[in-house]
């Protein structure tokens, strides 16, 4: 894995370079082909040189206004009309329009004699005659090794063929020159001697039996460029290449957050849910609801306006929509309005990094604001760990410069390769999302909790992950002297909680009851003996009075008999009576 | 046809119309590779097709539409137009036993090699 540059810091007067047109090729070779200088294109049998060829042309003519000659010595002008007809390319408007000319050569060694001294100088004038006919600034020539079968003087040959390359130059034409893949060398004749400014090698390799299309710029002289392999693609589109590992990790992280579509997660990640632009892997075993959450993340977006692409390499996208269906969400409007887009394909399909290179182009072509993968985990089974790593860091890479949120589930299965998965994807991902079974009591449970989530203060906790007919709900698990308990064991759990709480506040409340009645037992007592005190109370003093009124009456009848008798002797007051008296009675 | 720049042919004697040779050297001005061939197809001719052979000289440098045509690829190159099939031989024609077998000339004398054998 080697880095790869494509910046270029032009100092002196560099070499220009012409745009082939070829999505991701200019990427690789940072801005296109030696332009006035031919390039060879080598490689194996049906590995795409011709496609390559002619995509160079077509994309010159259609895209930079640049005719050009392709130069056949295998197929028929008619035939590649109607082999490139496949691929959206009309070479018949072309050519009618003076944009393109298909000269094909045709070469027959049983109609050759050769009697003495020869030149192909009559290639030339031909090649020539065409270019100018339609002012050609770009040449494809496939395959010019057929010269060889062609003819038997093969000294004669290879000064030819140095002459032509310096005929193209002169020419000023930028050339595609298409070589067949030789035994030990890039090309069955050498052709590499001639073609000394840029040579591009393209392989169908074919591992697992699973085929994988690769490019690689062997040499480009004055030039940087990508020196990996990169995956190709031929399809309806042309070519295309990804040049997806030429990515590195400037990309810029967005503060925003976008909502994961279930409220009580959102609240567990600070309230407001994944960061915009991030990577979220959930990772269960199965029937977990890795696909639920998926949805309702989906659901979440499209409702919002954003605009998502589903890759779904388990389950069609009539069976997603039906199956989730079942709890609430209807996926399928997003789909008629075309916010949502599901690409289903197996994994097997083809090989991992052509996976990447049809969901490179997928999103390039749709657009989305959210991904998801749906799982990951499948598109291991035809790969090593290694190359998953790889494959996933330049997808996550790929996302996050385009600040596209991933969502990627994973299956695990106990241990095994689902721990291997989990470790090599883990660090590449931004929240990890845990979706486990708890069994106990008979039955399972989903629980979910946060392993991981970068750059926020998620919650911690472990929630019930419930799956009902109005959607995905999380509940809080029972987490006390039992244990951690979810489901019917959490129900039961909670009902015997709350047994026990009413039992125990009846209990109080009987306790109270005793309590008031106690007191009102007590108050009663006390206000029975103020009344006892109160009465006796009353009759003590009624008596001290009485008392009191006596002995003044006693007293004023002691007076009043005295001065009826008129005694001399005043009988002593109580009290403070005369003390004569005191004194007469001594 | 039409673009002939340099007819040189004698007249068949009135024999078999299958016995008319029309040949065509495609050359690329006038090189001493193409004087060359075009002495030697001459030579060669009146050795063995006296009076019944007609030859085109086409010069590409010229005409060099006309290339495409015969599939003209090496230069000098001689095209046996008829009797049919159409046979190509490239080279100054300095080697007379492989133009004879080239052409499929029935030879007076007998000749050396076979056709497919290198020089």
């Amino acid at each position: 894995m080697a880095e790869t540059t494509i910046n270029e810091t032009p100092v002196l007067e560099i070499l220009q370079k012409c745009p082939t047109g070829i999505k991701g090729l200019d990427e690789i070779t940072g801005g296109g082909l030696p332009l006035g200088r031919p390039a060879l294109v080598c490689g194996g049998t049906g590995c795409g040189k011709t496609l390559l060829a002619m995509e160079f042309l077509v994309r010159g003519a259609t895209e930079y206004d640049e005719p050009g000659v392709f130069i056949s010595f295998e197929e028929k002008s008619e035939e590649l009309t109607k082999n490139f007809a496949s691929l959206g390319f009309d070479l018949n408007d072309l050519a009618a329009r003076g944009k393109l000319l298909l000269d094909y050569v045709h070469i027959e060694r049983s109609e050759i004699e050769e009697t003495g001294e020869y030149d192909l100088e009559g290639l030339f004038i031909r090649m020539g005659y065409a270019m100018d006919s339609i002012g050609a600034k770009r040449v494809a020539i496939d395959t010019i090794e057929t010269l060889f079968s062609g003819f038997s003087n093969e000294v004669i040959l290879r000064s030819e063929l140095r002459r032509l390359f310096r005929f193209l130059k002169d020419k000023g034409v930028t050339a595609v020159i298409t070589g067949e893949q030789g035994e030990r060398t890039l090309t069955r004749f050498g052709l590499e001697e001639y073609v000394a400014d840029c040579v591009i090698f393209l392989s169908h390799q074919v591992a697992n039996q699973i085929a994988t299309r690769r490019l690689r710029i062997v040499k480009y002289r004055g030039s940087t460029h990508g020196t990996n392999e990169y995956p190709f693609l031929l399809d309806e589109q042309g070519f295309s290449v990804m040049p997806i590992s030429s990515i590195g990790l400037d990309h810029s992280a967005p503060t925003d957050r976008v909502s994961t579509g279930i409220p009580r997660l959102d609240s567990m990640l600070e309230g407001k849910g994944y960061y915009r632009g991030s990577s979220v892997l959930v990772t269960g075993s199965a029937g977990t609801g890795k696909s639920s959450l998926a949805a309702h993340f989906v659901d979440a977006a499209c409702r919002r306006g954003q605009r998502c692409l589903y890759f779904a390499f388990e389950e069609s996208r009539n069976q997603i929509i039906r199956n989730m269906r079942s709890i609430g969400l209807d996926l399928g409007q997003w789909v008629d309005k075309g916010v949502l887009e599901f690409r289903n394909s197996r994994p097997t399909l083809y090989g991992l990094e052509m996976h990447l290179v049809v969901m490179h182009r997928a999103i390039e072509e749709f657009r989305p604001a959210i991904v998801v993968i749906d799982p990951i985990s499948n598109l291991l089974s035809a790969a090593s760990e290694m190359e998953v790593k790889s494959m996933l860091s330049r997808l996550i890479d790929y996302l996050k410069m385009k600040e596209i949120t991933a969502f990627c589930s994973a299956l695990t299965v106990g241990g095994g390769e689902g721990g291997r998965t989990e470790e090599g994807m883990s660090s590449l991902m931004d929240s990890w999302i845990l979706l486990q079974s708890l069994e106990g009591a008979g039955e399972r449970n989903r629980s979910l909790y946060i392993l991981k989530s970068r750059g926020m203060r998620h919650s911690n906790q472990v929630r019930e992950f419930c799956l009902t007919d109005n959607g995905a709900k999380l509940q809080d698990v029972y987490v006390g002297s039992g244990g951690v308990l979810a489901g019917a064991g959490r129900i039961a759990q909670e009902a015997r909680e709350k047994a026990e709480a009413l039992e125990r506040s009846q209990e109080i409340e009987c306790k109270q009851r005793d309590l008031e009645r106690k007191k009102a037992l007590v108050e009663a007592r006390i206000a029975a003996l103020r009344i006892g005190f109160d009465s006796e109370e009353d009759e003590l003093e009624r008596a001290i009075s009485r008392g009191k009124l006596h002995r003044e009456v006693v007293t004023q009848d002691t007076l009043a008999m005295g001065r009826a008798r008129e005694a001399d002797a005043t009988p002593p007051p109580e009290g403070n009576a005369p003390v004569s008296g005191k004194r007469e009675r001594r | 046809m039409t673009e002939e720049m340099e007819t040189k042919g004698e007249n068949d004697q009135g024999e078999s119309p299958e016995e008319r040779w029309q040949l065509r050297l495609y050359v690329a001005g006038m090189t001493p590779k193409s004087l060359a061939a075009f002495a030697n197809l001459r030579r060669i001719c009146e050795e063995y097709l006296e009076g019944k052979y007609s030859i085109q000289v086409i010069d590409l440098m010229v005409n060099p539409q006309l290339a495409k045509g015969d599939q003209i690829l090496a230069i000098p190159t001689l095209v046996r137009r008829l009797p049919e099939p159409v046979k190509k031989i490239i080279g100054d024609l300095s080697d007379t036993d492989r133009v004879l077998v080239g052409l499929d000339i029935r030879p007076l004398a007998g000749l050396g090699e076979g056709r497919g054998d290198r020089r």
